[in-house]
């Protein structure tokens, strides 16, 4: 391997360019040898074999923003989460109290979030 | 004995060879256990032609009749995401095959921060999700590429706060440490803890991969295939099944690492040296799969608004508070 901390990190790019050859690849694989036959069939949009309706970029309503607002502020609560895993054992209580404390805020904000009803999936 | 001295470069083409053959095999495998395990579980025979001995060469036929599919891209899709989309889907899972130990030798990069990495490369595939439902301007695809999203960062919750607990408990995010301090595995070990944070990581692991009691994104009666309607062919392939065992391995090896012991014996006996590592990973990772497919026939499909409730309402107050019990355990017993 590469060695070092910029060692390890071309290591992964040497993986990813290998992973994508690997997908790409396959596809000119597939490509030099599956049948071509286009139709107008073939290339409209499928509403389980109904003309299709209007646009497929149809207005959505998008449910879920309360949640991946929720989702950031616990995914970001991760980021502190793993570097205070390591070395908490070394810190001792006052860590662990400080923790609590975090995680305290953040299960008080859930549960607001639970008592405005925000979370649920309408 | 033999004496052979590798340069590093050599090793790391060995290994990249080696773990990027595990990963097509895996998915192979993967397809035909789910083939069969379903089928026995159902009491059915199964895929009984293709290669002779109980069909053992179902998926390989599968792979190369995929290959010679014609590949149609609708006239209003979106031509250039829609052809992206599927390696979008499908690099980050090769990618997470990166820090899996699969021996004490056997990892092409023990990187420091294995679990972060693993947990960050493996959100990468709900842009690919978001790409296919849009790209393909298709309602069905749409609905299934919301719907997938909003799963796919529920779901991850769960398994982050897993990984925490490991990581408390082992000390170090490097998947290596993680195994070698793993003298009874942490699914035995610390009680209740590890079996309660296991448990988080395979409910989260199967509503990762979309599977059965959590495939509403692809909910065949109501959305057809979700975010995969429009595709065909090898990008079908690549977009739903070969990413979909392709994750159902890593996440088998990934269980069996943090939980299991990954190539450690599963009791810490030094009789049991003897077994390579290579095989007791493989038996814990099959062991995980066989746990997702068994998962498969035995629950009903469960509904979106459930599903919700379930992750944000009981699954991440269970982890969060599990964070704090195993400070306490670390610390104090």
């Amino acid at each position: 391997m590469p060695e070092g901390y910029f060692g390890q990190y071309a290591t992964i790019g040497i993986f990813v360019f290998v992973g994508v050859a690997l997908v790409f690849g396959t596809l000119q694989l597939a490509r030099l040898v599956r049948p071509n036959v286009p139709s107008y069939e073939k290339s409209t949009t499928y509403e389980s074999g109904i003309d299709p309706i209007g646009e497929g970029w149809s207005q959505s309503n998008v449910r879920y923003y309360i949640f991946a607002l929720l989702f950031v502020v616990f995914d970001v609560e991760a980021v502190f989460l793993f570097p205070w895993a390591i070395v908490f054992e070394r810190l001792g209580t006052q860590a662990l109290v400080e923790m609590v404390i975090f995680i305290g805020i953040l299960a008080i904000a859930l549960l607001y979030a639970i008592k405005k009803k925000v979370l649920e999936w309408l | 004995m033999f004496d052979i001295t590798l340069a590093t470069w050599q090793i790391l083409v060995i290994k990249i060879i080696v773990i990027l053959t595990v990963v097509p095999v895996g998915a192979l495998v993967g397809g035909y256990a789910e083939h069969k395990v379903m089928a026995h579980l159902q009491h059915r025979l199964g895929p009984m032609y293709p290669g002779g001995f109980h069909g053992w060469a179902t998926t390989l036929a599968d792979g190369i009749k995929f290959l010679y599919k014609e590949d149609i891209i609708p006239a209003a899709a979106d031509r250039k995401v829609f052809s992206l989309a599927p390696a979008a889907i499908m690099v980050p899972i090769i990618m997470t095959y990166l820090v899996i130990p699969i021996d004490r030798a056997l990892i092409v990069e023990d990187l420091d921060v294995g679990i972060f990495y693993l947990l960050a490369v493996g959100s990468l595939s709900t842009i690919g999700l978001l790409m296919a439902g849009w790209s393909s301007a298709n309602k069905y695809a749409l609905i299934g590429a919301l719907r997938s999203a909003a799963q796919l960062i529920a779901y991850e919750l769960p398994i982050v706060l897993a990984a925490v607990v490991v990581a408390m408990l082992a000390g170090s995010l490097s998947l290596i440490d993680i195994v070698e301090t793993q003298n009874w595995p942490f699914a035995i070990w610390p009680p209740g803890i590890g079996f309660i944070a296991f448990l988080l990581f395979t409910v989260g692991a199967v509503a990762e991969m979309t599977r059965v009691p959590f495939d509403m994104p692809v909910a065949e009666s109501e959305i057809i295939t979700g975010p995969f309607t429009e595709y065909s062919g090898m990008r079908y392939i690549f977009a739903h099944m070969f990413a979909e065992m392709g994750h159902m391995v890593a996440f088998g090896g990934i269980g069996a690492t943090l939980f299991l012991g990954g190539y450690q014996p599963i009791v810490p006996i030094p009789f049991l040296d003897f077994i390579p590592g290579v095989i007791w990973f493989s038996a814990k990772t099959m062991f995980m799969i066989f746990l997702f497919l068994w998962i498969r026939p035995t629950f009903p499909r469960v509904r979106e608004d459930q599903l919700q409730k379930f992750a944000w309402k009981f699954l991440i107050p269970v982890g969060l508070a599990l964070v704090l019990v195993t400070g306490a355990w670390v610390l104090y017993v």
